[in-house]
């Protein structure tokens, strides 16, 4: 055990093992570019939809079968389904697995995208839209300057959620052909590598976590009452009153 | 809707016998995670709510290993264990614990103060308040969290084939090599149907187990 942590540490301070195209500079730029972009699509596709739709109160229906969509969709299902469709389009066989791994990327981002904002916007205080209303705001105005930026951290707890899953999502794109960290672990595999597919592994379970406690870190950092000593008041609901919802 | 020659429907009633034996695999391999992981999630979840204080770190731990990535997590364990059905469902269970949890504790932490004080003043101890009052009560909240720990493992599942096991990946994985898009389908909508029949099912359980849920009309 000791000896092979040390063959996984000589691996990783073996400085040639870091440069050229094969290198592990190299894969974590293609692991986390990769996963930026699936990002990134995956945001401005989902987001805009889901506030709008949720300002309006409309789309429960979609927001309820994204969750479980997003939840029984297997990940390595769809790069696998996306990976022969890619190829068979001229334009996106190059580079091989590319394609098929981003797109498969995007397509598992947004869900939990789409349910979190839908969800956040949904659920600002009721009597907070109708004060920014009653102030004469558009209806353009609620939903910039008071809805999204109230749901900001709960938008952002999507974004993080979709986030990890892409990072994790891209480690398959290996085994379509795609580089990134999934690469060692992989051919890993296939050599009976284990140092290989530890480094791998160890590098992608770093990169996942990273992301989750990054993206933590701007869901704090984006609540626009998180410097607020006063708190909007809690509306009494009707338990709180003490009076009974039922005999 | 999907034009001849893309999908070739016979190979999927040639290969009907495959699909069933897949299904059965992929089943297991998910009831004996589903089921360990919940044995597990009660041990830790007793000890959670006997000693507050280890709440903390026992989110912390399995929020971590839920955040590992599937693989990531098969390939701390393959130096140990190999390419085996241990290391696919050490790295599965440990996928349900922050899930099973999270909704058992918070379960039992949402039954109303009254309705322990009632039982108390009717003389329950405390372990028949744990099983009388304070389970009966949180069984709505368990069973959503054996639901989300069962459809997710389900999905994750298909990735074991990276790691010698069975299940649907294996015609995901055909279907990526041979670059054959029926095969990979299939294994990707069989696996989504196993989801919704197993959550269906679990929605069937938990009604027969809560006939006082449904009386109220939740």
């Amino acid at each position: 055990m000791i000896q092979f942590l040390g063959d996984v540490l000589g691996y990783l301070l073996d400085p040639s093992n870091w440069t050229g195209a094969r290198g592990l500079f190299s894969r974590i730029w293609e692991h986390t570019s990769i996963s930026g972009l699936g990002v990134i699509l995956a945001g401005l596709l989902s987001l805009p939809p889901a506030v709008l739709l949720a300002h309006r109160r409309r789309g429960e229906f979609l927001a309820v079968s994204a969750v479980n969509l997003g939840r029984a969709l297997p990940s390595f299902g769809v790069v696998g389904v996306m990976f022969p469709i890619t190829l068979s389009i001229a334009a996106l066989t190059s580079p091989l697995g590319y394609w098929a791994t981003l797109i498969a990327l995007v397509l598992l981002a947004m869900p939990p995208m789409f349910v979190n904002a839908f969800t956040a916007v949904r659920d600002v205080d009721d009597s907070l839209i109708e004060a920014a209303r009653g102030m004469g705001m558009s209806e353009s105005r609620v939903l910039l300057g008071v809805e999204i930026p109230l749901g900001l951290p709960l938008i952002m707890a999507g974004v993080r959620t979709a986030a990890v899953g892409v990072v994790a999502t891209a480690t398959l794109g290996a085994v379509v052909g795609y580089g990134g960290l999934g690469r060692y672990i992989i051919d890993g595999f296939a050599q009976g590598n284990d140092v290989l597919i530890f480094v791998g592994g160890l590098l992608v379970a770093l990169l996942a976590l990273a992301t989750e406690v990054g993206f933590g870190w701007l869901e704090k950092k984006v609540d626009p009452l998180r410097s607020r000593r006063i708190r909007p008041p809690r509306i009494p609901t009707l338990r709180d009153t003490g009076i009974r919802t039922h005999p | 809707m999907i034009a001849d020659g893309v999908i070739d429907l016979g190979w999927v009633f040639d290969h009907l016998g495959d699909m069933w034996e897949a299904s059965v695999e992929h089943a297991v391999l998910t009831g004996i995670a589903v089921s360990c992981g919940l044995v597990l999630s009660v041990l830790l979840s007793l000890i959670a709510l006997r000693w507050r204080r280890t709440y903390t770190p026992i989110t912390w731990v399995t929020g971590i290993l839920y955040t590992i990535p599937s693989l990531a997590l098969f390939t701390f364990l393959v130096p140990v264990f190999g390419l085996s059905l241990l290391t696919a469902e050490i790295a599965l269970v440990s996928y349900t614990l922050l899930i099973l949890i999270r909704n058992i504790v918070s379960g039992i932490d949402g039954v109303p103060d009254d309705v322990l004080e009632a039982s108390s003043g009717m003389g329950m101890t405390a372990r028949q308040q744990l099983l009388r009052v304070q389970v009966p009560l949180a069984l709505p909240a368990i069973i959503a969290g054996i639901r989300i720990a069962a459809v997710t493992t389900i999905g994750l599942v298909t990735v074991t084939v990276l790691i010698g096991q069975g299940g649907y990946g294996v015609f995901i994985l055909r279907g990526i090599r041979r670059q054959f898009l029926t095969e990979a389908l299939v294994g990707t909508l069989l696996s989504v149907a196993l989801a919704v029949v197993v959550d269906l099912l679990l929605v069937g359980v938990g009604r027969l187990a809560m006939p006082w849920a449904r009386r109220a009309g939740t």
